[in-house]
């Protein structure tokens, strides 16, 4: 017995040595994948990450597209637009999404040379609320907002919110204004806003994926992802925070009205981003930020979110495969997008689009036919 | 093959074996050492650009490329010791009652209950504490203490319960198995004829495990303390998930705030540009630092009472 | 009179541990209670054998999890229990008693307290900034490094309960050292070595923080464990707790249960089928 135990032990410890000895030289040997029909295209697999914000609609458009395409697995994580653009610029991800384009320093430090940035969606972020017994949508005004924000209005009670919404009675609740703890596109667009509207917010804070967010109540709280955000204001009553506007309707969250430029109460809405997006030329690196826009419908908490791509990809499997994914998604995908409220980008930009797709190469031989 | 083949065969097999087994145990050092210097030079942007203001500032605005991880250090500090000051005295009951009173078949259930607590992921904790422990404590615990103890500004404000005072409950949940599991290590180094001696002096029980157990034990036990403290500074996920991950400085326990392995979890992967990312592994370098010291200290501590330096003497 | 008073502070003191042990217990029984009830009712096939459902629907399940978790494990264990075992070797057959010896076994108590979350930080940038790939293999790296030092613990435990009259016997006959430790110390307290490594498995099966940074997650199964992100239950119970999804809150109870249910498994084998004579 104790032989037979000192065999095994003495064979398990000399392949081990083997094996550490040998060291990780062998780290290139892949698993067979399981697909049994083989197809002309081999399989392949995509690693994505980033932005929460389009991820309801990108993990139904994966669904969606895998249903056509077995051969290509779209592995797509949150994790927040930081996330996105970082580890896009290390190369550890295939490609990124992120609701806040990268700025020229950022691109400058991309290691896989030129990234191409790619609007995939167009949504609306909304106020949402957890406080019981009021209407599913009330009016906050920008200064309201920034002063949630900043602290200064710390109770629903307060007189300010109840001078919008003189028939609502607001309970006496703390406010619990949560937000972001990871650097996040959605943090970038709500913050663009609450610059736009106070000069206070612009100076103070200023606007960006991560922020020194104000907490002079000490009742703020950061969560991690859209999802983070809906969880926290869904389980914490008094809370608010922004998220977009899928997630508060799959999750039933009330959302606030917003007063736009043009003087307009509007709910979050396809319509209503829709509208904040036309007044914006978007220009030839597609890099804008539409928040604020004018016009009667314009909600005025909308904005974009892109894929980020580099444009010579190293392995032309997968850089086939995410061309033509992504070509996909930004034509017959956008039909998934209304049934999640997010608007279906206009033909003329997805064109330009196609067109930045046609760019894209590996070995000089451009990927999308 | 002859004898003196086999010979050669047998003592190269002794040399392969002794030093593979060198080899390794060098490598274990090796790996601490690198551990610590992957962390010293990777964060070398953020040191030499901050110095050691970096430890005293309290902003962390990424926007404005200026960091400081005084919050994280406070927040980190505050739910470890909420979390000490509410296991330690558990704990280190707990291992009274499992060492010196309990009969044998309730130590073995007890105990294996206590390791079982040790057992549970720390995500495990965090989900428990995010729809459980912070509802409860939102809505009576914390209201119930600010009624009564408001005066004490560590209790005063509106209860969110994602705050340091949930962090702490959390971590005094998990610390609580380290505290009792070694304290019971070291009273149980006690030698029997102390116990036998005191009470032969007539005293009682209480007397005896306070004159004989305990101080003999007392530096162990500080050791246990500081073992339980260590993992609780560097706890991630439960902590991360119920204490509100907001990087400011109040003096109420009802304040949301952050830890420092707790702003790793969420903003190391997030980083976009090498100053923020430099900085976050600072905080790391820090909580290395921290934990290392503790751990030198307490493991020093706990060796002095219940197994020499030397490896040849087992309890 | 006095001894009324030495008796009531004797019984006072007992009490008060009494009390505490029972207080210490109840979050132990809270919390199972809450993930065995919330937990069993999602438990169904399909969690065992479907992939996550597509964000915000309902349905699916944790297989992919699962396996992550299982194969994470496997490769922490191939990496981390020879290492540990074969430096508790050394510590107990070779040098017991140098500075080497008494440095390797204070940094291995020492490691043992780091938190999990810097070997994330240094094995990330170690492995997956270096093999551009977030990967298996790095979860499996990060967790084999914190195993190493509880197998070193638990093993050099085991080898030095060894009677050193065995040892003495094998010299005697002229047998080599390494055939000493391997076919005779080794085999004597394989059982404590393997509840050891148990242990250590169970203690590393349920870390998230190194993971977030190195095994990122996956919501379909992997291809390569060199190249692809896998998932694992712990990482993917945090995703689903974090969210506003009550289908996900379901399945983060339910992936806390089966969690809970693999570490306790490893825990009970390890204590009782691998219990050691010798203890």
């Amino acid at each position: 017995m104790i032989r037979k135990t000192g065999r095994i032990l003495t064979a398990v410890l000399t392949g081990v040595l083997a094996i550490s000895l040998v060291g990780c030289g062998s780290q290139n040997q892949t698993q067979s994948s399981s697909g049994t029909q083989q197809t002309s295209d081999a399989a392949v697999t995509l690693t994505g990450a980033g932005s929460t914000f389009v991820q309801p609609l990108l993990m139904q458009q994966v669904a969606e597209y895998q249903k056509n395409h077995s051969n290509v697995t779209i592995n797509y994580q949150g994790g927040g637009s930081g996330f996105g653009i970082q580890h896009l610029s290390d190369q550890t991800i295939d490609f990124g999404a992120t609701d806040a384009f990268m700025t020229d320093d950022q691109l400058s430090k991309a290691q896989g040379g030129k990234v191409l940035q790619l609007p995939v969606a167009l949504g609306a972020v909304t106020l949402s609320y957890n406080v019981p017994g009021i209407p599913e949508h009330i009016k906050i005004s920008p200064e309201n907002l920034a002063n949630i924000y900043f602290g200064k209005i710390k109770n629903w009670n307060d007189p300010a919110l109840a001078k919008d919404n003189p028939d609502v009675k607001f309970p006496d609740l703390a406010i619990i204004p949560i937000h972001r703890s990871e650097g996040s596109g959605t943090t970038s667009i709500f913050t663009h806003y609450l610059s736009a509207i106070s000069p206070d917010w612009n100076s103070q804070v200023g606007s960006g994926t991560s922020v020194n967010w104000p907490n002079p109540t000490g009742k703020a709280l950061g969560a991690k992802g859209n999802p983070g955000v809906a969880g926290a204001v869904k389980s914490t009553s008094g809370a608010i925070g922004y998220i977009e506007l899928a997630y508060a309707l799959q999750n039933k969250i009330p959302y606030a009205y917003m007063f736009n430029k043009d003087g307009k109460w509007v709910l979050p809405s396809l319509e209503g981003a829709s509208a904040d997006a036309a007044s914006f030329q978007v220009p030839d690196d597609m890099r804008v930020n539409i928040v604020n826009g004018p016009g009667a419908a314009a909600y005025p908490i909308s904005g974009f979110s892109w894929a980020l791509i580099y444009q010579n990809q190293t392995d032309k499997a997968k850089g086939t495969a995410m061309v033509n994914f992504l070509n996909w998604a930004l034509h017959d995908g956008q039909k998934l997008a209304p049934s999640l409220s997010y608007v279906p980008l206009p033909d003329n930009l997805t064109a330009r689009e196609t067109a930045m797709l046609k760019t894209v190469t590996s070995g000089g031989q451009p990927l999308l036919k | 093959m002859s004898t003196d083949n086999n010979r050669l065969y047998e003592s190269m097999g002794d040399k392969v074996l002794r030093y593979v087994t060198l080899l390794m145990a060098i490598l274990v050092v090796i790996l601490m050492i690198w551990i610590g210097w992957q962390m010293f030079s990777s964060s070398q942007e953020s040191i030499q650009h901050f110095g050691w203001a970096f430890i005293t500032s309290r902003v962390w605005d990424p926007v404005h490329h200026i960091f400081g991880a005084l919050p994280f250090i406070y927040g980190t500090i505050v739910t470890s010791v909420v979390a000490l000051i509410i296991a330690a005295p558990i704990g280190i009951s707990v291992a009274i009652f499992l060492n010196e009173m309990a009969p044998s078949t309730i130590r073995k259930v007890v105990a294996f209950l206590v390791e079982l607590l040790a057992a549970i992921p720390s995500v495990v904790y965090g989900l428990w504490g995010i729809f459980v422990l912070a509802p409860v404590l939102r809505q009576s615990v914390e209201p119930w203490l600010t009624k009564w103890f408001g005066f004490i500004p560590w209790f005063k404000g509106a209860p969110v319960g994602f705050d340091m005072f949930g962090g702490g409950i959390i971590l005094a949940i998990m610390i609580l198995p380290t505290i009792t599991s070694i304290s019971r290590e070291v009273m149980a180094a006690v030698p029997t004829a102390h116990r036998e001696a005191a009470l032969a002096l007539g005293a009682t029980k209480w007397e005896m495990i306070r004159l004989s157990v305990l101080s003999y034990s007392k530096s162990g036990i500080l050791g246990s303390i500081m073992l339980g403290l260590g993992r609780a500074l560097g706890e991630t996920m439960a902590v991360t998930m119920v204490i509100g991950n907001m990087p400011k400085i109040s003096s109420s326990l009802f304040s949301s705030a952050y830890s420092m392995a707790a702003v790793i979890a969420n903003e190391f992967t997030e980083a976009t540009y090498s100053l923020y990312l430099s900085s976050c592994i600072e905080i790391g370098l820090i909580l290395f630092g921290i934990t290392l010291l503790l751990n030198i200290f307490a493991r020093l501590l706990v060796w002095s009472v219940a197994r020499g330096p030397k490896g040849g003497h087992l309890v | 009179m006095i001894n009324t008073r030495r008796n009531f502070v004797n019984k006072l003191m007992l009490g008060l541990f009494s009390v505490a042990t029972f207080v210490a217990l109840v979050p132990l029984f809270a919390l199972l209670g809450y993930v065995i009830k919330n937990g069993i009712t999602s438990l169904n096939l399909d969690f065992f054998t479907k992939l996550p459902a597509v964000m915000g629907m309902s349905g699916g399940g944790m297989a992919n999890a699962i396996a992550g978790t299982l194969i994470l494990i496997a490769i922490a264990s191939i990496i981390g229990i020879p290492i540990g075992i074969l430096v508790a070797i050394y510590l107990t057959e070779y040098d017991r008693y140098s500075w080497l010896s008494t440095t390797v076994r204070f940094t291995t108590d020492v490691l043992t307290g780091i938190p999990s979350i810097i070997i994330g930080i240094v094995v990330s940038m170690a492995i997956v900034a270096k093999t551009k790939h977030f990967s298996a293999f790095a979860g499996g790296v990060s967790l084999a490094v914190i195993m190493i030092p509880l197998v070193i613990r638990s093993t050099e435990e085991m080898l030095k309960l060894v009677p050193h009259a065995i040892r003495e016997a094998g010299y005697a006959l002229g047998i080599s050292q390494r055939r000493i430790i391997l076919n005779i110390v080794l085999p004597t307290a394989a059982k404590g070595i393997i509840t050891g490594a148990m242990l250590a498995v169970a203690r590393v099966s349920g870390e998230t923080a190194p993971l977030l940074f190195t095994a990122l997650g996956n919501q379909y199964w992997t291809h390569s464990l060199f190249k692809d992100p896998i998932a694992s239950l712990p990482v993917q119970i945090y995703t689903y707790a974090t969210s506003p999804y009550d289908e996900w809150h379901r399945q983060a109870w339910a992936g806390s249960l089966v969690l809970i249910a693999i570490i306790l498994c490893l825990n009970l084998i390890a204590r009782f089928a691998f219990r050691s004579r010798s203890n």
